[in-house]
């Protein structure tokens, strides 16, 4: 497999990164299965290549994407509290009434950004050399400044999810009766977490866009997913035992899950394959802990009983 | 501190499932007294307790809580005035949080939360002092994630979140049903520990007869939804559970106490 593919995949696990964080806010922490995902990942990549197209800083742009992913998210949120919609149901509605938002943010279906200034063109422009040794380049420049950005709103996160605001909200998804008990707002935190989760998502969509050049209507379709896929995976192999932990997991399962994808695409497969490689990803990586759990406890099991019975 | 005056509540009220779960109940409570309270499955407990947290609103009625009228307040608005403890133990801490986490959710009950750290030095200290008198060595397992502990442990952790931030008034239904008579006896024992240090008015629900006539300074029996007897202290000490059964009876108009509809302990 060629070194590019592998660097680029590594660029994209680090973009994706973010999604996976905001995924990771609401089906871990809030305990809340949101499909607004979709719709708020096209979203941020809709608003930002609009304002960037009209002359918008994109830096600028890129802020604005996460506040409007943020009140999307916090629509779902109402949907869900105040209207007392199913969380499925809330979350896929706002995905829907999304698609034609987008629609009529971009004005058509498909926005290129070529020629315009970007986040990327940007750190592109930093022109920091890749990171290479013994001749074998493990990392883009491009890549080392998206692992400080991605880290820094990793370590945002940790340290939100340790205040007080914080620690509400992960109470309400750990157990909404005690937190109540204690005062809070359960209805707030939701729309509050939402919000955040939406937020981010808007962002990793705000930089994809820029990152691959065009926002696209469709952009979106199979990200709730994607970063499932991440969640899922990253706590598998890196572990969740503490929320430092865990955040820094759900970023390296995103770079793990774009390598699976870039060396399925190697060994030959289409790119249209790849949402039925990434569903087979999840339910792997949800079936075999449980599974290799079963087999651990029967064997220790066996053990306790006095020896193997094969013996 | 308390005055619940005729207050009423029916369930699915209008359909063949009608409940009424309370009738002008009123209950006046000073400041300072323990209240235990029993009375048979369905008798209207839980409801009361509800009506006093927020959990329920009563159909008619008013709920005051030290002077200040909370009839219409949502439960998280009420919450700073109010401790309460659950029959399970697993419903009164945060499972994936861990033990100093958890307290300090306690420490914040019903202010305004802020972007500070939800665990700093100081805080913690405090912690580790309030953990001491629960004698479960908790006090050096901050960092345990409340999931990892026994029922017992959770009960008294919970126990402790309740009332360190001294509320208005505590609130305990049936908080040593679930756990096994050993563990039950020192969740016991620490309650009277915890109300006598912090002088906690308190409300404790509770199906064990001879529990209701130790604890607490007045006694309640409810049935069917209505206070039935209301035994204050000094007739209190001299009941035994015999007395309680018969006061039953003579309170109903010869009716007699049904034992299984009373689980004697
Ligand atoms: N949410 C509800 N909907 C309908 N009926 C209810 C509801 N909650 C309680 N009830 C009914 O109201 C009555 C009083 O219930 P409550 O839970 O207060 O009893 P309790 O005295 O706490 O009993 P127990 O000793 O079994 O805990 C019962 O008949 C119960 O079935
Ligand atoms: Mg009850």
């Amino acid at each position: 497999m060629n070194q590019l593919a592998i660097m680029g995949a590594i660029e994209q696990g680090l973009l994706f990164g973010i999604l996976a964080l905001g995924v990771y806010l609401t089906f871990r922490i809030l305990n809340v299965p949101d499909l607004t995902v979709d719709g708020s990942f096209a979203l941020g990549g809709a608003i930002a290549a609009k304002f960037i197209i009209d002359g918008t800083n994109p830096f600028l742009a890129t802020l604005l994407a996460f506040i409007v992913g943020g009140l999307a998210g916090a629509f779902t949120g109402v949907l869900h509290t105040k209207g007392k919609i199913n969380a499925l149901l809330a979350g896929i509605l706002t995905m829907i009434a999304l698609y034609s938002i987008n629609l009529r943010v971009m004005g058509k279906a498909n926005l290129p950004l070529l020629r315009e200034d970007t986040l990327f063109t940007y750190v592109k422009d930093m022109g920091i050399p890749n990171l290479a040794v013994g001749g074998v380049t493990l990392l883009s420049g491009v890549a080392i400044v998206f692992i400080v950005g991605v880290m820094v709103l990793k370590l945002i996160i940790d340290w939100f999810l340790h205040t007080d605001m914080g620690l509400d909200l992960r109470a309400t998804g750990d157990n909404s009766k005690m937190i109540r008990s204690f005062g809070v707002n359960t209805d707030s935190t939701t729309i509050i977490g939402l919000a955040l989760s939406n937020g981010l998502v808007a962002l990793a969509g705000a930089w994809v866009a820029q990152y691959q050049g065009f926002a696209d209507v469709g952009m979106g379709i199979g990200m709730i997913v994607i970063g499932l896929a991440s969640v899922i995976v990253g706590e598998v192999l890196f572990g969740s035992s503490s929320i430092f932990r865990v955040t820094l997991a759900v970023i390296l399962g995103s770079i793990v899950y774009r390598l699976v994808i870039a060396i399925a695409l190697d060994q030959g497969l289409n790119p249209s394959d790849m949402k039925l490689i990434t569903a087979l990803i999840v339910i792997f990586a949800l079936t075999v802990p449980t599974v290799a759990k079963g087999i651990w406890k029967k064997q220790a099991v066996r053990t306790a009983r006095g020896g193997s019975s094969d013996a | 501190m308390l005055n619940i005056t005729n207050v009423n509540k029916v369930f699915n009220a209008g359909t063949v499932n009608e409940k009424i779960a309370l009738r002008n109940v009123n209950l006046h409570v000073k400041k300072g007294e323990f209240i235990t309270v029993i009375g048979s499955n369905g008798a209207g407990k839980s409801t009361m307790m509800n009506m006093i947290s927020g959990g329920l609103t009563p159909d008619e009625g008013s709920i005051k809580i030290d002077g200040k009228d909370v009839t219409r307040l949502a439960e998280h608005q009420r919450a700073g005035l109010i401790g309460r403890v659950f029959q399970d133990p697993m419903a009164g801490t945060a499972p994936n949080m861990t033990i100093e986490e958890n307290l300090a959710i306690a420490l914040g009950r019903g202010k305004r939360r802020t972007l500070g750290f939800g665990v700093n030095n100081q805080k913690r200290e405090l912690f580790r002092e309030q953990l001491k008198q629960l004698d479960q060595g908790l006090e050096n397992r901050l960092k345990t994630k409340v999931g990892f502990l026994s029922g017992g442990q959770r009960q008294a952790l919970s126990l402790l979140m309740a009332t360190f931030t001294e509320p208005k008034i505590l609130l305990l239904d049936e908080h040593t049903a679930a756990l096994d008579p050993k563990r039950a006896q020192l969740i016991v024992e620490l309650t009277e520990k915890i109300v006598e240090r912090y002088k906690l008015t308190t409300i404790m629900v509770t199906h064990n007869m001879e529990q209701a006539l130790n604890m607490g300074n007045r006694l309640l029996m409810l049935h069917d939804g209505g206070i039935i007897l209301d035994i204050p202290d000094e007739k209190k000490r001299t009941m035994k559970p015999q007395d309680l059964l018969r006061a039953f009876e003579t309170a109903r108009g010869g009716e007699s106490f049904s034992e299984d509809r009373f689980l004697l302990t």
